[in-house]
């Protein structure tokens, strides 16, 4: 559900940025461990822009894989929740990749 | 075999490649822009904006959050009657529709304003924004957010809240924390609610608090019933500690 509201805060900051002209596509990266759905993120988008001066631009989603720091002994290892368990043991963890939630860049024509 | 047009000729011939390639479709000059923001950017400016406004006050909010009918609004209601820590309390309310939370809250006694988020399935900061100009908290006061019931979204979406605080219920699974661990993570408290109805479910304590601790071992959990009041006590002395000047 709140992809939407994702889907149309990209094609407010997009519109804001072109001045005036066409975005054709549109780079952001989303985090493997943020709540986001690429699949749901895509559909908004499609959603958002038709009809619009949008219509037909591309919405290229990055993924960005997760990453956590052992609070416990400081080595990093791989997660695709955003929680997980260290060879040490450790269970408290800083994430230190994978919530990205951030327009890149774009194309104009 | 000619290597230029790979005709069967063995005898150079002439060839006609000299006409400019064209394409059907000549796209006109394609200009990369840097963005590199936040998506939540402008969520985020609001609710730095909304903890500046209530920290100017000595007042706090917290952000409770729950799937729907893990009883917040009767926890609400019973803190409201019986929490006495010489602060105001204020809720706001946010549901799809109707403004029955706000009502049940005004009956407990205490001022409320009813967001309704339409088919938005949480808060943002606007409308916490929106809900703090109606209500002008006194100074001191505490806020009680109540969040759409929804264990993901409003993970994502900070208010200009000191914590968010979780509600879940015994008549759920304890598995909870591992099926919604983005909103887990992000609780400070974990409030395990209607534990009266214990013994008639299959709840099992000790693997809800394992749960919670391997997705957030940082949060701590307080067992309660708003319909008994055990419990309560726990709960005031924490909104009292954690709710007080920062």
């Amino acid at each position: 559900m709140h992809e939407l509201g994702i889907a149309i805060e990209i094609a407010e900051v997009a519109t804001e940025r072109a001045r005036g002209k066409r975005p054709t596509r549109v780079v952001i990266e989303v985090g493997q461990l943020t709540a986001v759905l690429p699949e749901a993120l895509a559909f908004a988008w499609q959603a958002a822009t038709e009809g619009s001066a949008l219509g037909g631009c591309e919405l290229d989603i990055v993924a960005v894989a997760g990453r956590g720091r052992c609070r416990a002994c400081a080595s990093e290892l791989d997660l695709v929740m955003p929680f997980g368990r260290c060879a040490c043991g450790g269970t408290d963890l800083e994430l230190v990749a994978g919530e990205e939630l951030r327009i890149r860049h774009m194309e104009v024509t | 075999m000619c290597a230029t047009c790979g005709c069967s000729t063995d005898n150079d011939h002439a060839h006609r490649h000299e006409r400019p390639f064209q394409p059907a479709y000549v796209p006109a000059e394609l200009k990369q822009v840097s963005i590199e923001r936040d998506l939540l950017a402008r969520n985020d400016v609001i609710a730095g904006r909304n903890r500046a406004w209530l920290t100017a006050r000595d007042a706090t909010a917290f952000n409770m959050v729950s799937s729907p009918g893990a009883g917040k609004t009767t926890l609400l209601e019973r803190t409201i009657r019986e929490l006495a820590n010489g602060r105001e309390l204020l809720v706001i309310e946010g549901d799809q529709a109707t403004s029955r939370d706000a009502e049940r809250i005004r009956a407990a006694g205490a001022r409320a304003y009813q967001v309704n988020t339409g088919t938005g399935c949480h808060l943002d900061a606007q409308m916490v924004a929106t809900a703090l100009a109606a209500l002008e908290p006194a100074r001191g006061a505490l806020v009680l957010v109540e969040n759409v019931g929804n264990l993901v979204c409003p993970a994502l979406f900070d208010l200009g809240e000191r914590a968010k605080v979780l509600l879940a219920s015994v008549t759920e699974g304890d598995d909870k924390p591992l099926k919604y661990p983005h909103m887990f993570r992000a609780a400070e408290l974990v409030l395990l609610s209607k534990i009266d109805l214990a013994p008639y479910v299959p709840f099992d304590r000790g693997r809800f608090a394992a749960a919670v601790a391997e997705v957030n071992p940082r949060a701590r959990i307080l067992q309660l019933s708003a319909l008994t009041g055990e419990g309560m006590p726990a709960w005031y002395g924490w909104l009292t500690d954690r709710g007080g000047a920062s």
